[in-house]
């Protein structure tokens, strides 16, 4: 069974737990700066949007990376492992979401790991507008569209798509 | 089937890894031009500065990997190809035939004409085997010249600057990365590593190496200035602009008497007669595509071997990825070389899919780099230079060390800039290579060109997938 | 630990700042926000300070659950002595500025002295700078939030302003963080206007931390549990805002209404809630756009509303066509009800036009109010009003007088004064709707009597947030009882009392106390910071800032005089609803209050009580 995050910016209301949930987990402390996950505030238009990593099939940071310090785990995730991870930044480049962050305090980069599966964030949100569901329920069509429109080849697009 | 790839680098790897998915049954062999096992230059920096031992270059890091996926990993390096045949040879003699061939075999540091490149101290800084002879030389305190400010001398500059030692640092151009960042951000770089204890010549030549007290052979042969000699080779290498050495150095100080040393052994002599003392000298004066095996070969070749959109070149089954290969420029739409690591690793994967009969076309590629320099972190991409009738967003915080400048073709990004903003950065790589329109979001760059990140969001969600579903995971049954 | 344990010591005369530890022995004594900042405060300053002179501080305090995950931690509150009343004033806000300063390391930031020339202040990390504010003076909390981002090109940064209200001194102008959330009463705008200061700009990176992670996750996750599972917290609030209240208070007929003449409202439904919801006539769009939360907050109360781009107030203004901050219960009271105006389009403009300048509505909505009801009965004319039919129920009006007093133009410069000195300049003080200079919030005393006994002792003047007995005497938490009876309220006021001053000073929102007891509170305060703090230690600390409070306004000059309610709610009955014949009867209420507080009848409190809690 495939499951995934799924974002509802409509549920949103921009309070920010799942910044601090992300932080603690990762940080081991409260520093939204830090989040792997971060509401954009559209105040103008009322509107908080969630963002975080896709885990892309393309795995553009993945494959940018120059020692190997990104993998994909059964699951799909992408998963930086700190102790290859030299720094170098190639990735937070590579990836066309921006969602690879450097956090200088490390040296090293940061992403969302989905926690090892059991997400913080969609635990933290009160209202749902972040979730972890079945894939069959998400839409996921949807954001093979719009990230088909990221791939530098035509399709199939990277190295872990479908054949 | 018999998959040949020439050059275990990023693009050599990720094809053979590709072909094994894809053709589960075919036989690859995966040659290498050096006695290590595939390793990543850009992490060479990482091991002089001792963050990582020669392991952590490695581009596979688990034991077995190549024999495991049944990848026959051959020392080379080829020496010679015949395309009509499909046959190659090795340095060792050995002669190989094949079904398929890929051409990563990557690019070498040009060797500048300057004089005393041979002395015993002047190194380039391409492979592991140079990063040892560095290493043994770079110890803390010792003078050391860099000849390069290139985006690979600056990364070597970092890594140098780390180790501790006494670093001067000489560009030909007139700011340090030329063909990477303006001259604003350049000079950013500039003033940050001068602040940082790193002397920085530019515009400036660098005439002879030579040992400390040794005075020019007469009649001292006139040095042709390096750029000079293949002219607009460099900016062809780096998708850039043309870069003029300018008319004068930016810091000329007084010629300074070098005495014979054994902690300074070399003098660096510089065209305006500047000596700089030096127990090391590295190279980083730029590169070139290593395809001069291929003469003969019957494929065409240019400054790199020249491919079509599949990556194949002239010669049916034979491919080229990576440094060597003049694969599409996104930003241009024209064949051009693109020498990065993640560009690489494009042009691998899709050669190889096309090697298995996948037919792929690259729709090219986009030029970025990211350097950090002593902490200061830049970053560009596309064509940061900008195109006439677009228009420009600047963002200039000299108190701050931050610097951002956006170019716009219509209300699509087309190329930007950055120092001393990491956050979210990738998404400037997103909204120039999927050519989004920026609408509204355009003007609100153009009066705050920090917004980045909100524009592309915004823009995003505005897109064809509002509301976009978020990551997914496979779950084990 | 949840303190960072610095504080900010900014000295605006010489434009200098220093950090400097935060005194722990306090800490232990009063928590943090409200109590920590107001022990610095009363320490530091002379009761008798000129409230807009350099003598006088402005403290903005986080307290220690500040930037935390518990719900709601993302309060600050803006401490110094009130223009407005002369008392200590407290003035407390949500949005994100609490918590970024948090990040930034900071407890608290204490301006002293006045900067010679408006500067607006930046702190991001550890830098502190003073910067010239000639651009942004004179311009709105809207245009200064846009300029600082754009100038330093962080759109992070998280703004508190003042706008021209508090440039020019409106006795009721507030401090206004990001965008439409304010630091709203007692005219502490007009104080950081006095000291030149245009706006604080705040952006942090660093975290915060907590004594035990483990337990505070627990403790905050059960909080957020009891916060979702509650009616008025998980369902009310989020979906109907604190305008949820208007129909309820309107039909306990404890609605002050059109200068408190009446005590229900027939235009009630107007302005409600329910109103906001409703697609409107004019363009089929709801006023009301979505809800949205502050930092850290499960609740999510706030409104965000866009006006009818064709409503009067706007039409021929696009600025204003986007989203903000709408109606609050307070807010579409005072603008509402209080000026009989029921126009909910011309409600929220003028909400809109508030936030911007700077203004507290409560105080700005009741001060027009109190000017109809001069106007109305031929105390002004057009010519005091320089042309404004000030008429109950004019939207018109309203919207004139409000694009007034930011500004402090023609009459405006009238009204900024507040009520009680505007009646008393027209030989009317019994018109003013106020105590000790505050005009009182959105509950009759009449219909709900324990309002009266919170207003008239509430440290910073009329306020229902010092004890919402609204809870218990309406709504039934966190047990019924009856609003139209004093026996029992000089207890439940106290309490109330204090549990809100703990409450405020630990950097959440007095909104959880519709669904949290101290029971639930303490062990979210206890994980966080060192000190075992149970329920009984938060309650001592609440007791004993409330002394602190009083001993500060009694040294000011307040007496037992001044805890007492305007005339016409002592003396005019309630002519409709449930409280139909009665008024406030304080007199019942006060002795007791006194006596259970531990004071004197002369409202001084006694050495005994001040030994006890250790003030």
């Amino acid at each position: 069974m495939l499951k995934a995050l799924t974002i509802d910016p409509g549920k949103c209301t921009g309070c920010k737990q799942c910044e601090m949930a992300c932080s603690y987990v990762n940080e081991g402390e409260f520093n939204v700066s830090k989040s792997r996950i971060r509401v954009f505030d559209f105040h103008e238009e009322a509107r908080f949007v969630p963002y975080t990593c896709t885990q892309c099939d393309e795995a553009w940071c993945q494959q940018a990376c120059p020692v190997n310090a990104i993998t994909t785990n059964e699951m799909g995730v992408k998963i930086v492992h700190d102790n290859l991870c030299v720094g170098c930044k190639v990735c937070t480049i590579a990836c066309p979401f921006g969602t690879v962050n450097y956090n200088a305090s490390t040296g090293k980069v940061m992403k969302c790991d989905l926690c090892g599966g059991d997400p913080a964030c969609a635990s933290a949100c009160p209202t749902d507008a972040i979730t972890f569901q079945d894939i069959e329920q998400t839409g996921f069509d949807k954001m093979k569209v719009w990230a088909t429109k990221t791939t530098a080849g035509t399709e199939p697009t990277g190295p872990n798509a479908p054949a | 089937m018999h998959h040949v790839i020439l050059g275990a680098g990023p693009a050599g790897v990720t094809a053979a890894e590709t072909i094994r998915k894809h053709a589960p049954h075919a036989k690859i062999t995966l040659i290498s031009g050096e006695p290590e096992p595939p390793y990543s230059r850009m992490a060479i920096p990482y091991l002089l500065e001792g963050k990582i031992g020669e392991d952590g270059t490695y581009l596979r890091q688990e034991d077995g990997h190549y024999d495991g996926k049944g990848i026959y990993y051959k020392q080379g390096p080829v020496t010679s190809v015949d395309a009509a045949s499909k046959s190659l040879t090795c340095a060792d003699g050995s002669t190989l035939q094949f079904d398929r061939m890929l051409i990563a075999t990557g690019a070498t540091p040009l060797r500048p004409p300057i004089e005393g490149l041979d002395n015993p101290g002047v190194h380039t800084c391409w492979t592991l085997e140079d990063a040892r002879h560095i290493a043994e030389h770079a110890k803390p305190g010792v003078p050391v010249v860099l000849v390069g400010a290139g985006f690979i001398g600056c990364i070597i500059l970092e890594a140098l600057a780390k180790m501790g030692v006494e670093l001067t640092v000489v560009e030909m151009g007139d700011r340090m990365v030329p063909r990477m960042l303006d001259e604003t951000a350049g000079n950013m770089l500039r003033h940050w590593c001068e602040d940082k204890g790193v002397k920085v010549v530019t515009g400036a030549l660098v005439d002879a190496i030579r040992a400390s007290g040794e005075t020019a052979p007469a009649p001292a042969p006139s040095a042709t200035p390096f750029a000079e000699e293949k002219p607009g080779f460099f900016a062809r290498i780096f998708g850039g602009g043309s870069s003029e050495p300018s008319a004068t150095p930016a810091v000329a100080p007084a010629p300074t008497a070098a005495a014979p040393s054994h902690d300074h052994p070399l003098t660096v002599h510089l065209k305006d007669g500047q000596e700089l003392p030096a127990a090391l000298v590295v190279i980083a004066a730029g590169v070139k595509s290593n395809i001069e095996f291929l003469k003969g070969s019957g494929i065409d070749t240019n400054h790199g071997v020249k491919v079509d959109p599949y990556h194949e070149t002239n010669a049916k089954g034979i491919y080229a990825a990576g440094d060597v290969a003049e694969g599409i420029n996104l930003s241009t739409g024209h064949n051009d070389m693109l020498a990065i690591q993640p560009v690489a690793v494009e042009h691998g994967y899709i050669a190889a899919l096309n090697m298995c009969g996948i037919e792929t076309a690259h729709r090219g590629a986009l030029n970025m780099n990211v350097l950090d320099t002593l902490g200061l972190i830049s970053s560009s991409f596309g064509t940061w230079e900008g195109v006439e009738g677009g228009e420009r967003a600047v963002l200039h915080d000299k108190d701050a060390n931050r610097y951002i400048r956006l170019e716009f073709d219509g209300d699509q990004l087309i190329g930007a800039q950055c120092v001393g903003m990491t956050d979210h950065v990738g998404m400037l790589r997103g909204l120039i290579q999927t050519h989004l329109h920026l609408g509204p979001w355009k003007d609100k760059l153009i009066e705050s060109p920090g917004r980045v990140a909100e524009a592309y969001v915004a823009v995003m969600q505005q897109g064809p997938t509002a509301g976009y579903t978020g990551p997914k995971v496979a779950l084990p049954a | 630990m949840g303190w960072t344990g610095k504080v900010l010591r900014i000295d605006l005369s010489n434009g200098t700042s220093k950090s400097e530890p935060l005194n722990m022995e306090w800490a232990d004594k009063y928590l943090g926000q409200r109590g920590l900042a107001s022990k610095y405060l009363v320490e530091e300053v002379d009761p008798k300070a000129d409230p807009l002179g350099p003598e006088n501080k402005l403290i903005m305090a986080t307290g220690p659950l500040t930037g935390t995950c518990a719900s709601t931690g993302g309060r600050y509150s803006v401490i110094t002595k009130g223009p407005l009343t002369g008392a200590i004033a407290c003035s407390n806000s949500g949005g994100y500025f609490g918590a970024e300063l948090k990040f930034a390391g900071w407890d608290m930031v204490i301006f002293e002295g006045q900067s010679p020339k408006p500067v607006y202040v930046t702190i991001f990390d550890d830098d502190v700078q003073l910067r010239d504010a000639s651009d942004i003076w004179g311009k709105s909390v809207w245009d200064a939030d846009k300029y600082i981002k754009s100038t330093h090109q962080d759109q992070m940064i998280h703004v508190a302003a003042i706008g021209v209200a508090g440039e020019n001194e409106v006795l009721y102008s507030c401090v206004v963080n990001d965008l439409h959330r304010a630091a709203g009463r007692s005219g502490v705008g007009a104080v950081m206007g006095n000291k030149n200061i245009k706006a604080v700009a705040v952006r942090g990176t660093g975290g915060v931390k907590v004594k035990d992670f483990k337990a505070f996750m627990d403790a905050t996750n059960a909080g957020k549990k009891v916060l979702k599972d509650n009616a008025v917290t998980g369902e009310g609030l989020p979906a109907y805002g604190t305008q949820v209240l208007m129909n309820v208070i309107n039909e306990a007929g404890a609605m002050p209404t059109r200068n408190g003449a009446d005590v229900q409202f027939e235009g009630a439904g107007d302005i409600s809630a329910e109103a906001m919801a409703e697609p409107r006539r004019t363009d089929g769009k709801p006023n009301l756009l979505t809800n949205q939360a502050c930092f850290g907050c499960t609740i999510a109360c706030g409104r965000i509303s866009k006006v009818d781009e064709t409503h009067f107030t706007i039409q021929n203004k696009p600025e204003y066509w986007h989203a903000s901050g709408g109606l609050e219960y307070e807010a579409a009271w005072a603008l509402g009800s209080a000026t009989g105006t029921n126009d909910l389009e011309a409600l929220t403009y003028v909400n809109f036009i508030c936030n911007e300048q700077g203004i507290d509505p409560i105080s700005f909505g009741a001060t027009v109010g109190a000017a109809m009801e001069l106007y109305e009965t031929g105390v002004i004319d057009d010519k005091v009003t320089g042309g404004i039919e000030l008429k109950f129920g004019s939207a018109e009006a309203l919207v004139q007088c409000v694009e007034l007093t930011g500004k402090a133009e023609g009459f405006g410069k009238e009204l900024g004064m507040g009520s009680k000195r505007l009646t008393e300049k027209y030989g009317k003080p019994e018109l003013s709707m106020t105590v000790k200079g505050q005009e009182f919030p959105a509950y009759d005393p009449r219909g709900i009597q324990g309002m009266g006994l919170t207003y008239a002792t509430s440290n910073r003047g009329a306020c229902h947030l010092r004890s919402y007995t609204v809870a218990s005497e309406i709504l039934g938490i966190p047990e019924k009882t009856d609003p139209l009876e004093t026996d029992g309220k000089a207890g439940l006021v106290k309490a109330f009392q204090d549990a809100t001053a703990a409450v405020d000073s630990s950097g959440l929102c007095v909104f959880t106390t519709f669904a949290w007891t101290l029971e639930d509170i303490a062990p979210q305060v206890d994980a966080a910071c060192e000190g075992n703090w149970s329920v009984d230690k938060l309650l001592e600390a609440g007791e004993r800032i409330w002394n602190m409070e009083r001993i500060f306004n009694n040294q000011a000059g307040f007496t037992a005089a001044d805890d007492n309610l305007p005339q016409r709610l002592l003396k005019d009955a309630a002519k409709t609803g449930p409280a139909e014949g009665l008024v406030a009867g304080l007199d019942k209420m006060l002795p007791e209050y006194y006596e259970l507080r531990g004071w004197t009848q002369e409202g001084v409190p006694t050495n005994e009580t001040l030994e006890r809690l250790a003030v």
